[in-house]
C-alpha cells in the first residue's frame, strides 16, 4: 500500500502585485485505493494544490511537505514525480505541435516504465483503452491536444491515466466543460483505472455533479488556503444542497 | 529615385556585379540578411578557380569541369542580386553533373575542404530527358562560399536534388539556385540547413513546360547566433504544371534567426496549375525569431488550386511541464516535439540514409543546446 502525505504546506505564486499566497497550511494523507474529493469555491486554492503536487515551476513551496510513501516529493523534478506513480489529469491540457498521441502516449509509457512497452501488447492496450472511452481510432493519428475540443482533451487525459497506470491521480476539475454524456464516459474511465489497480484518487472539483459517478470516501471542503471541513460522502450531499456560502461567511 | 519592383519575375537579371548597386541591406531582398558579415562574398574578390570535392564512383552519374562558355551555362537562370553575380563572373570554370541514367542512380558529392577563402562556385546539374537520379551536394567543413547553381530537368525526368549545409560553425554561405523543369518532368529539391554562421539560399524554379512539377522541401534548425535564410521562387510559364513548397524550421537559443520568403507567381500561359506553398516554425526558447513571409502572384483565372500558408508556434514551459508530468524528461521532451515537427519533411527526402544522418544531427543539436 502506498501513501501519499501532504503536511503543513504552504504555497505562494508570483504575481504583477508580488507574491501572493494561496495555500496556508494544507494537510491531507491519501492511501492506495482510496478516492477523496477536494471541493471548494472559486480561487479556494484547489488546482494550485494539484500543480504544486505535479511540480509546476509557477508554484513555490513556502513551507510544509509532500511525501510519497516517506519520500520527499518537492524534491523531485516534474519528470520524477510523473516516474514515481504521480499523475495530474490537467484542467486544461495544452497543445503538443508536432507530436502525435501515438508517440506520445509510447514515448510516456517508455519513460515511466523505463523500459519500452512490449508493441503488441501495446498497441492492443491502447486500442482497448480508446474504444472504452469512445474515442474515434483516427485520434491517434492527430497531433496531442491540436484541434481537440473540451470533452476530447479530457478523454484523452484520461486515456493517459488509464495507459500509465499510476499509484496516485489528482484529476483537476475533470468535470468542467463536460456535457453529462462526456461526463459518463471519463467517470467510468476513471472507475476502470481504480478498479484495475489500487489506485488512489484525489478528485478535485467545484461542482457535486461527477461524484454522482465517482463515489468519493473522504470529502475534504477548501476555503481559502486550507481545509475548512472535512467528512465522509455525506457532506458532499449537504454541498450540494447548500453551497459553498456557509463557508465563506465564516472566512 | 527608382521605383521599387512589384512583380517577381520583372527583377532585374545580370551575370555582371557592376549591374547591381552596393548592398545596403535596405534592399527587399537583403533587409533580413546581416549584410555586414557579408561584403566580402557580396561584393569582394572571389576565387572562382576549380574547387576540391569527393564523389563517389556512379553508374548513371559523370562529373566533368566544362567552360563558362558552354550554352548549358545560364540556361536555367541568371543572378539576381548581386552576390549571385559576383560568383557567375568569378566563377572559371564549371562542375558538370551529369545525370544520364533511366535506372535511378544516386550520387553523392561533398565538399569539406573548400577553407576560409572568399570563393565562388558554379555548379550545372543536368538530367536528361527521361533519366532518374538523386544527386546530395553535402557540404562540411569551412566555407566562404557564394555559388550558383543550376538545375535542367529534361523532358519527362525525374530528378531529385538535396543540397545539405553542416559547415563549421563560422562558415559563410551564400547559394542560388536556379532550376528549369521540362515537359512533365519533376524535380523535388531539397535544402537542409543545420550548421554555419550565415546560411542563405535561395532557390528558384521555373516550370517552363506543359506539366512540369515541383516539389519544393527545406528543413532548418538554428541555434544561438545563426542565421538561415531562404528566399523560395516558383514561377508557373506552363499549363498544367504543379509545385508544393513546404518549408519547416526550428529555432533555439538566444539569436537564432531564420528567414523564409516563399514566392510563387503563377503566369497568364499557366492555365490549370496547382500551387501550395507552406512554411512553419517552432521556437523552442526565448530570444529566436523567423520571419516567414509568403507572397502569391496569379495572372490568369483558370487555375486547379493556389494556397499559402504560414505558421509560427513556440514550444513553452506549459508544453515542457505538459511532458515532463507524463514521465518525460526535458531533454527527451525537446527531442519529441522537434523530431514530430521536423519528420514531415525529413521523411520526403527521398534518401534513407541521410534522413537518418540528419535525425541523428539534429538530436545532436538539441542536446548541445540543452547544456
Amino acid at each position: 500500500m502506498s501513501t501519499l502525505k501532504i503536511t503543513d504546506l504552504h504555497v505562494s505564486v508570483e504575481t504583477d502585485q508580488g507574491t501572493k499566497q494561496i495555500l496556508r497550511g494544507v494537510n491531507l494523507e491519501i492511501n492506495s485505493g482510496e478516492t477523496h474529493a477536494i471541493m471548494g469555491p472559486n480561487g479556494s486554492g484547489k488546482s494550485t494544490l494539484a500543480y504544486t503536487i505535479a511540480g509546476h515551476p509557477k508554484y513555490t513551496v513556502d513551507s510544509g511537505s509532500i511525501t510519497l510513501d516517506g519520500v520527499d516529493v518537492l524534491e523531485m523534478s516534474v519528470d520524477e514525480r510523473a516516474k514515481a506513480g504521480l499523475f495530474l489529469a490537467m484542467q486544461y491540457p495544452v497543445e503538443i505541435p508536432g507530436v502525435t498521441v501515438t508517440n506520445f502516449l509510447r514515448t510516456a509509457k517508455t519513460a515511466i516504465d523505463g523500459e519500452a512497452p512490449s508493441l503488441r501488447n501495446w498497441i492492443k492496450d491502447v486500442r482497448e483503452s480508446m474504444a472504452n472511452l469512445k474515442m474515434d481510432s483516427s485520434f491517434a493519428e492527430r497531433n496531442v491536444n491540436e484541434g481537440f475540443s473540451g470533452g476530447e482533451k479530457k478523454r484523452h487525459e484520461i486515456l493517459q491515466l488509464e495507459l500509465l497506470k499510476p499509484k496516485f491521480a489528482v484529476l483537476d476539475e475533470t468535470d468542467s466543460g463536460l456535457d453529462v454524456d462526456a461526463l459518463k464516459i471519463v467517470s467510468e474511465g476513471v472507475n476502470r483505472a481504480k478498479e484495475n489497480s489500487d489506485m488512489g484518487v484525489l478528485l478535485i472539483t467545484h461542482y457535486t455533479r461527477i461524484l454522482r459517478y465517482i463515489k468519493p470516501e473522504f470529502v475534504h471542503v477548501f476555503v481559502n488556503g486550507k481545509v475548512a471541513e472535512e467528512g465522509g460522502p455525506e457532506l458532499a450531499d449537504r454541498l450540494e444542497s447548500e453551497g459553498y456560502d456557509r463557508y465563506l461567511e465564516i472566512a | 529615385m527608382t521605383v521599387p519592383v512589384q512583380v517577381r519575375s520583372a527583377r532585374p537579371k545580370s551575370t555582371n556585379p557592376a549591374d547591381f548597386e552596393a548592398v545596403t541591406g535596405r534592399e527587399l531582398d537583403w533587409k533580413f540578411t546581416p549584410v555586414a558579415k557579408l561584403q566580402e562574398l557580396i561584393a569582394g574578390d572571389l576565387d572562382g578557380s576549380r574547387f576540391d570535392y569527393t564523389a563517389s564512383e556512379t553508374a548513371g552519374v559523370s562529373l566533368s569541369w566544362i567552360p563558362v562558355s558552354d550554352p548549358r551555362v545560364g540556361s536555367a537562370g541568371l543572378p539576381e542580386d548581386k552576390a549571385s553575380a559576383n560568383a557567375w563572373a568569378a566563377a572559371t570554370e564549371v562542375l558538370l553533373v551529369s545525370v544520364t541514367s533511366e535506372d535511378v542512380s544516386e550520387i553523392t558529392i561533398t565538399r569539406d575542404a573548400l577553407g576560409t577563402t572568399h570563393r565562388a562556385a558554379h555548379i550545372v546539374i543536368e538530367a536528361a530527358p527521361f533519366s532518374k537520379g538523386t544527386v546530395v551536394l553535402q557540404n562540411n567543413g569551412d566555407a566562404r562560399l557564394v555559388e550558383n547553381v543550376e538545375i535542367l530537368v529534361g523532358a519527362e525526368a525525374q530528378l531529385n536534388v538535396i543540397s545539405v549545409q553542416e559547415w563549421n560553425d563560422d562558415a559563410l554561405h551564400l547559394a542560388s539556385h536556379f532550376s528549369r523543369v521540362g515537359r512533365n518532368a519533376s524535380l523535388q529539391h531539397s535544402v537542409v540547413s543545420l550548421t554555419g554562421e550565415v546560411i542563405r539560399v535561395n532557390p528558384s524554379t521555373v516550370l517552363a513546360e506543359d506539366g512540369s512539377s515541383v516539389n519544393m522541401l527545406g528543413v532548418y534548425f538554428a541555434d544561438a547566433h545563426q542565421h538561415i535564410e531562404q528566399q523560395v521562387y516558383v514561377n508557373h510559364d506552363a499549363p498544367q504544371s504543379k509545385s508544393r513548397v513546404t518549408y519547416k524550421g526550428a529555432l533555439q537559443g538566444k539569436g537564432a534567426r531564420t528567414v523564409w520568403i516563399g514566392d510563387v507567381l503563377i503566369g497568364n500561359k499557366a492555365t490549370g496549375t496547382d500551387s501550395y506553398e507552406q512554411n512553419r516554425n517552432l521556437m523552442l526558447t526565448e530570444g529566436t525569431r523567423a520571419d516567414s513571409i509568403p507572397n502569391l502572384e496569379i495572372e490568369t483565372g483558370d487555375i486547379a488550386g493556389a494556397g499559402h500558408a504560414s505558421a509560427t508556434g513556440r514550444f513553452d514551459d506549459e508544453q515542457l511541464f505538459y511532458l515532463q508530468a507524463r514521465g518525460i524528461s526535458e531533454e527527451e521532451a525537446r527531442r519529441l516535439v522537434v523530431r514530430g515537427f521536423l519528420n514531415e519533411v525529413v521523411q520526403q527526402l527521398g534518401v534513407p540514409a541521410l534522413a537518418e544522418r540528419i535525425e541523428a544531427s539534429l538530436n545532436a543539436e538539441l542536446e548541445a543546446g540543452v547544456k
